[in-house]
C-alpha cells in the first residue's frame, strides 16, 4: 500500500493518553481480529499480554536448553577428564563415586552461566534485536514511547488492514494523533 | 510496619481495590511525580554538564586509583615479597580485600534478583546503582586473587584450557570452584545489568541531542522500541535472570567460604561458614549501597525517588543480616567451647585477647554487632547522619572481620615456634586504598554516563502505570468506561 506521494505505508498508529486507555484499546483491537499489531509503552503494562491475546513467552524453554548444555559441559570437563582423558591424582585421592559431590559446585556454576547467556541472547533474537532502524521511528511523536507516550500500531501487512477500518478502530478506542507511518 | 499513611500520599487506586488491607501504603515515589518527571530528572543527571564537585571527586579518586595501579605494577614486576605476607601469615590483606570486595557485590544482586522475586517494588529505585556497584566491586575483588598467585602471567592456568604442558585443573579444589563461581557471578551480573539497561538506553537515545550520543546510545539500546511483544519476552528473560542470580549469589560467597572451611585450621574449619559469609556479604553490601546512594540522592535531588522509606527498609535489612552475623559470631565461640577442642578454644581466646584483640573489639564487636542495633529505633533509621554513621561502621567492620578470620586463623597455628604477626607494607596499604579509588572512580563514571536509576522500572510503581487503576488520576485523566477487569 502506498500513499498518494508514493511512500510505502508501514502502519496506522495512534497515541493514547494513559496506560489504562492503551490497555482498553488493545482489547478492542484484539477483539476486532487484527494479528499484526503492537503496542508501545515506556514500561511493561501489567496484563497487556492478555489484553493483546498473547500467550506466555516460551523464552523459558530456550533457557532450559541453555541450562542443560551448561550442566553437560561441566560434566564433560569434570567426569570426562577425571575418568578418561586426564586422571589427575591430587592428595592421593582416587576417583570413584564418592568424589562426585566435589564436582557439584562447578556443575552448578556452569548451569547458571549457560542459562544466563541463553536468556540474554534469546531475548535479543526472539525480539529481532538489535535493529537500529525501524519504520516506526519515522513518526516523530514516537520518541515519547520511551518517556511517557503510549502508542498502538496496526501494521499494513495485517490481512484485515484497510485504512478506513484501522482509522475508525483507533478513533473509537480513544486514540489521538492518528497517523499513517511510512515504511521509508 | 511503621509506614503510617499520610493523607495526601495515599495511593487511591490501591486503597480502593484492596478492601482487606486496612491501611493504604505510602507511595514509593513521593509528591505524585509523573512519568516525564522521572525521565527528565534521571536523564538530566547524564545529560547536564558535569558539575564541579564531580570533577573534584573524580580527580581525587582517579589519582588514588592510578597510584593503586602503580602499586599493582610494582608488585607484579618485583614479586609478592613487596607485601608483608610471609610464614606463617601467607594470606593477609590480599585475600581479606578479595573477600571484602566480593562481599560488597552481593547486596547489588540481592536487590536486583532476590527482592525482585519477592516482589519488593521499592527495589526499583536502587537496583540499577546497586548492580553497578556489584560489577565494580567484583572487578576490584578479581584483582587480588589474580596478583596473589605471584606470577600473574600464569593466571590462565586457572582456566581449563587444553594445553601441552601436562597441566589440568583439579576440579575438586575449592580454589577452582572459586574461579568458576566468581567469573560466572561477574558475567551473569553484567548480563542482568545490561538487560535492565536496554529500555533506559533507548530513552537516552530518543533524547540525545548530538550525533555521537545518538549513535552510541542507539547501538547499545539495540533498537529497543518499547513494543509489548518485546516486553513479553523481556520480562520473562528478566524474571529468569533474577531466578538464576538468586542461587548464584548465595553460591558465590559460600564457595568463597569453602576456601577456608575445607582447610584444617582452627577458626577456619567450620560448617557455619557458608551462611555466615553470605549474611555478612549482604550486611556489608547494603552498607556500601547506602554509603553511595545517600550522597548521590542529595546531590542529584532524588529525594522523591529514593525516599526515607527506602533508606528505612535498607536499614532494616542491615539490622536483619547484622543479627545473622551476630548469631554466627556467638555460635563460633559456643562451638569452640562445646567442641572441647583445645586448639579451637585457644584460637578463640586468642581472637579476643591475643595480639589482634582490638580488631575484634572495635571491628567485630562494636562495628558489626553493636552499631546496627541502633536500627531497632525508627528515629535512627530515618536520621541520615545516624544511618551514615552505622554504614561507615559496617563498611570498616566487615573488612576487619575478614582480616580477623584470615590472619587471626594463621598467625598462631599449632606450633608456637612458628607463630608470627602480620605487618602490612606500604604496598599492601596502597593497593587496598587504590582499589577504593578504582571503585569510586568507576561509580562516578557510571553516574555520569548511564542512568543511575532504572527509569522504566520506577515508572511501573507509579499508580497511573496500573491499567486497572480506579479513581481519579492527576496526570492523565482517564475516561470512565474502560475500567472493568478482564
Amino acid at each position: 500500500m502506498r500513499t498518494p506521494y508514493g511512500h510505502e505505508v508501514y502502519a496506522m498508529a495512534a497515541e493514547y493518553p494513559s496506560a489504562p486507555a492503551l490497555y482498553e484499546a488493545a482489547k478492542m483491537v484484539r477483539d476486532a481480529g487484527f494479528k499484526r499489531w503492537d503496542v508501545h509503552s515506556p514500561f511493561p503494562i501489567h496484563g497487556m499480554d492478555d489484553a493483546m491475546g498473547l500467550g506466555k513467552s516460551w523464552l523459558s524453554a530456550v533457557v532450559l536448553i541453555g541450562g542443560i548444555l551448561g550442566i553437560s559441559t561441566a560434566m564433560f570437563i569434570e567426569f570426562g577428564s577425571s575418568w578418561g582423558l586426564y586422571p589427575l591424582i591430587v592428595h592421593g585421592k582416587p576417583y570413584d563415586w564418592k568424589v562426585v559431590p566435589a564436582f557439584f559446585p562447578i556443575m552448578f556454576e556452569l548451569t547458571v552461566l549457560f542459562s544466563a547467556f541463553a536468556a540474554f541472547f534469546a531475548v535479543l533474537i526472539m525480539n529481532g534485536l538489535p535493529r537500529p532502524h525501524h519504520p516506526i521511528f519515522n513518526w516523530d511523536r514516537f520518541a515519547r514511547a520511551s518517556n511517557d507516550g503510549f502508542f498502538l500500531v496496526i501494521e499494513a501487512r495485517d490481512p484485515r488492514f484497510t485504512e478506513v477500518e484501522a482509522r475508525e478502530l483507533l478513533e473509537r478506542s480513544g486514540g489521538q494523533h492518528i497517523t499513517i507511518v511510512h515504511e521509508d | 510496619m511503621d509506614d503510617t499513611p499520610t493523607a495526601p500520599d495515599v495511593i487511591r487506586g490501591e486503597a480502593a481495590t484492596t478492601v482487606d488491607r486496612p491501611l493504604a501504603r505510602v507511595p514509593l515515589v513521593l509528591n505524585r511525580r509523573n512519568f516525564s518527571w522521572i525521565t527528565e530528572r534521571i536523564s538530566g543527571v547524564v545529560e547536564d554538564r558535569a558539575p564541579r564537585w564531580w570533577w573534584v571527586c573524580f580527580t581525587i579518586t582517579a589519582s588514588i586509583a592510578m597510584f593503586g595501579l602503580f602499586c599493582l605494577g610494582y608488585q607484579i614486576s618485583t614479586g609478592v615479597g613487596v607485601w608483608g605476607n610471609n610464614v606463617p601469615v601467607g594470606w593477609a590483606w590480599d585475600i581479606t580485600n578479595f573477600v571484602f570486595w566480593i562481599g560488597i557485590g552481593h547486596a547489588g544482586t540481592l536487590i536486583s534478583a532476590i527482592l525482585y522475586l519477592l516482589r519488593q517494588k521499592w527495589r526499583t529505585s536502587i537496583n540499577r546503582s546497586a548492580e553497578a556497584m556489584t560489577l565494580f566491586a567484583v572487578m576490584c575483588a578479581a584483582i587480588f586473587p589474580g596478583i596473589h598467585v605471584g606470577r600473574v602471567w600464569m593466571a590462565w592456568y586457572l582456566a581449563p584450557i587444553p594445553n601441552n604442558y601436562g597441566i589440568w585443573q583439579n576440579f575438586r579444589s575449592p580454589l577452582m570452584w572459586d574461579v568458576f563461581a566468581v567469573s560466572t557471578y561477574f558475567t551473569v551480573s553484567v548480563l542482568f545489568w545490561y538487560t535492565g539497561l536496554i529500555p533506559d538506553l533507548a530513552t537516552l537515545r530518543d533524547r540525545a541531542t548530538t550525533k555521537i550520543k545518538k549513535f552510541l546510545f542507539g547501538v547499545f539500546a539495540c533498537g529497543w522500541r518499547g513494543s509489548n511483544r518485546n516486553w513479553r519476552h523481556y520480562e520473562m528473560a528478566y524474571l529468569l535472570l533474577a531466578g538464576l542470580s538468586t542461587p548464584l549469589v548465595l553460591s558465590v560467597h559460600s564457595v568463597v567460604s569453602f576456601d577456608f572451611a575445607s582447610s584444617i585450621l582452627p577458626t577456619w574449619h567450620t560448617t557455619i561458614f557458608p551462611p555466615y559469609f553470605v549474611a555478612g556479604a549482604i550486611f556489608g553490601g547494603f552498607a556500601m549501597v547506602l554509603t553511595l546512594l545517600i550522597p548521590a540522592r542529595s546531590i542529584f535531588k532524588l529525594h522523591d525517588i529514593i525516599t526515607p522509606q527506602h533508606i528505612d527498609k535498607m536499614a532494616k535489612i542491615i539490622l536483619l543480616t547484622g543479627s545473622f552475623v551476630t548469631y554466627a559470631y556467638g555460635m563460633e565461640f559456643f562451638v569452640a567451647w562445646y567442641s572441647g577442642n583445645s586448639w579451637e578454644r585457644f584460637a578463640f581466646w586468642n581472637r579476643i585477647l591475643g595480639p589482634y584483640w582490638w580488631y575484634w573489639w572495635t571491628g567485630m564487636l562494636f562495628c558489626n554487632v553493636l552499631s546496627p542495633q541502633l536500627f531497632w529505633f525508627r528515629w535512627c533509621r530515618r536520621n541520615i547522619l545516624v544511618v551514615y554513621f552505622v554504614c561507615m561502621c559496617v563498611n570498616a567492620g566487615m573488612w576487619f572481620e575478614r582480616f580477623i578470620i584470615i590472619v587471626g586463623g594463621l598467625h598462631r597455628d599449632f606450633l608456637p615456634s612458628s607463630w608470627g604477626l602480620f605487618i602490612p607494607t606500604w604496598v599492601d596499604i596502597w593497593t587496598f586504598i587504590g582499589t577504593l579509588g578504582i571503585f569510586t572512580s568507576l561509580f562516578l563514571l557510571f553516574i555520569r554516563f548511564l542512568p543511575m536509576i532504572a527509569m522504566s522500572e520506577v515508572k511501573i510503581v507509579l499508580p497511573e502505570a496500573d491499567p486497572h487503576a480506579h479513581g481519579p488520576m492527576d496526570h492523565h485523566p482517564v475516561q470512565a468506561g474502560g475500567m472493568e477487569r478482564t
